[in-house]
């Protein structure tokens, strides 16, 4: 079974294109990291299978049917925000504000929402930290529980748009691992885009690497190398491995560190069309 | 005096304007305690005062014309606030342009006086609030006015609360966010102008923005908050009113005043978070 199937996809935001030619297949249950710099797609491509950002050319299917908005089989995690008024709620209030959230009425949530809620809760360790409000949890604490919400509605389909922004590595650890046991035990696919590849390395099924346009889908062996990150980042790139890390560089500078430090030195700096705070 | 507090709050009960303010102050609060809580949860208390500076332009027009002022405040304030909702984030980033377009508003309205000099006195009355002198005949039309806002609250509020605490998710679960800030906006106008009866044009915040404040310090739960919030607003109505008519102190400046004091008091108590 298929559970994301692009042909010949072109995705374009305020007439610049983002993603051209695109054609691949993941299949269902498997865990693919998303890399690339800074505007190479990311999250434009996770928005185009949400049904938010339409194909201008070519077909996007989600387990077998065309992409829409609305999709109950996807479960999605978007970019953290900065903190807000809203940070003040518990954290139970805030992720059971999904709970049949599209639908007119009061947001009460009803036993089986409860349920449902307590259920995905169980699942991330996270049912203690519900009762807390959002600005009191850390980083790692603040993934946890939207994890969980991402879990409501028993997805087929996890989109992470950079879940590890702004963690330190044994925050990132486990919320790797957490996702990995997810991705293992409820048999789903997971999409997951990082800035670096090397957190990743133990989980990943396979790599789907954006950039200049194209996308490269693969084992880590096949596409982490020199001549497809070249073709991807349009200039000279080396792949240096230590010790089981993996080192992009180009020019004897280290690449992926970087783009999230310094938006200008990611070759192809596109200007992302919506508004998030996660990088510097 | 002795025996006087006591027989004197069914005397304060035994006056129209009395029992009118207290009807009209009861109404205006409920309303505006549900939807200041959204309007703070999602940062867009600043929409709530640029909404009724706008409606002083239309309360001080509608009487050029010879209309009831609280009409025009509901027409202007609501076509205002269906602007703000189509035109979206883009005017909210401009705050330049918005300071400029209030003090505008509130020149023009102004102006209308100035043409209209019988009505000067109605000046103070928008801006700062009348509400000894809501008439019986205004207290209906704000009870018909604040069933529509809080209906149409509770109708959207699942999916309002839903795209303000998560805009991207709600998106993609295919809730249109345009459609519910633009509904949203319209509540917050017609509750703005509603407000103004109260205390006026100026001290909207004191109803809208004071105890929806104070409630989100003090609950970390949504029901919880907004039913807190609506308690809040009724109770400084209720004391504002009692404590004017003692004092003889304008309404406006003691609902002003407990508003600011519980949004402080709310602060001081440090939130019953566990730290696990």
């Amino acid at each position: 079974m298929t559970a994301i199937a692009l042909r010949d996809v072109r995705l374009t935001l305020g007439g610049r294109v983002i993603l051209d030619t695109i054609t691949l297949d993941i299949a269902a249950g498997e865990f693919v990291g998303v890399l690339g710099p800074n505007g190479a797609g990311k999250t434009t491509l996770m928005r185009a299978l949400l049904g938010l950002v339409s194909a201008d050319r070519g077909a996007i299917q989600i387990l077998g049917r065309p992409a829409t908005r609305g999709n109950p089989a996807i479960g999605y995690l978007p970019q953290i925000h900065a903190p807000s008024m809203a940070a003040r709620l518990s954290g139970w209030d805030f992720i059971a504000s999904v709970v049949n959230g599209h639908h007119l009425g009061l947001p009460l949530t009803g036993r089986a929402g409860r349920h449902e809620i307590e259920r995905a809760l169980d699942r991330v360790g996270a049912r203690a930290l519900a009762r807390r409000p959002l600005v009191e949890l850390s980083g790692g604490e603040r993934q946890r529980l939207l994890l969980a919400q991402a879990l409501l509605g028993n997805p087929q389909l996890l989109l992470l748009d950079e879940p590890l922004i702004s963690l330190d590595p044994r925050h990132q650890a486990e919320v790797i691992g957490l996702v990995k046991s997810l991705q293992r035990e409820l048999r789903i696919t997971v999409l997951f885009s990082a800035h670096e590849l090397n957190p990743l390395l133990g989980a990943i099924d396979r790599v789907l690497y954006l950039g200049s346009g194209q996308a490269a889908l693969g084992t880590v062996d096949e596409v982490i190398t020199g001549p497809v990150l070249s073709r991807l980042y349009g200039s000279e790139i080396e792949v240096v491995r230590i010790k089981g890390r993996i080192f992009v560089m180009s020019g004897g500078h280290e690449l992926e560190g970087d783009d999230h430090r310094h938006d200008a030195h990611a070759p192809h700096a596109h200007r992302h069309h919506h508004p998030h705070s996660g990088h510097a | 005096m002795r025996t006087g507090t006591i027989t004197r709050i069914p005397a304060m009960l035994e006056y129209d304007f009395m029992r009118n303010a207290f009807a009209a102050a009861t109404i205006v609060a409920v309303v505006a305690g549900a939807v200041g809580y959204f309007l703070v949860l999602r940062s867009q208390t600043f929409a709530g005062h640029a909404l009724a500076h706008v409606g002083f332009t239309g309360a001080t027009g509608a009487v050029l014309i010879g209309v009831s002022p609280l009409w025009g405040l509901v027409l202007v304030t609501l076509a205002a606030g269906l602007g703000m909702g189509f035109m979206g984030e883009k005017l909210a980033q401009r705050d330049v342009a918005i300071g400029l377009v209030l003090a505008l508003a509130l020149g023009l309205g102004l102006l209308f006086l100035h043409f209209f000099t019988a009505y000067a006195s109605q000046a103070a009355a928008l801006l700062f609030g009348n509400v000894l002198a809501v008439d019986a005949q205004t207290v209906w039309t704000l009870l018909a006015l604040g069933a529509i806002s809080i209906v149409l609250l509770a109708i959207i509020s699942r999916p309002l609360l839903f795209a303000s605490l998560q805009p991207e998710l709600a998106e993609a679960k295919g809730v249109s966010l345009r459609l519910y800030s633009v509904l949203f906006l319209a509540i917050v106008a017609l509750t703005t102008a509603e407000c103004a009866q109260i205390v006026g044009v100026l001290l909207v915040f004191a109803l809208m923005v004071g105890p929806a404040a104070a409630a989100m310090r003090m609950t970390h739960a949504v029901t919880t908050g907004v039913l807190l919030s609506i308690v809040l607003a009724t109770a400084e109505a209720w004391l504002g009113l009692t404590l004017a008519f003692y004092t003889d102190w304008p309404t406006s400046f003691w609902i002003t005043a407990l508003s600011v004091a519980i949004y402080l008091l709310a602060n001081l108590r440090r939130p019953a978070a566990v730290r696990a």
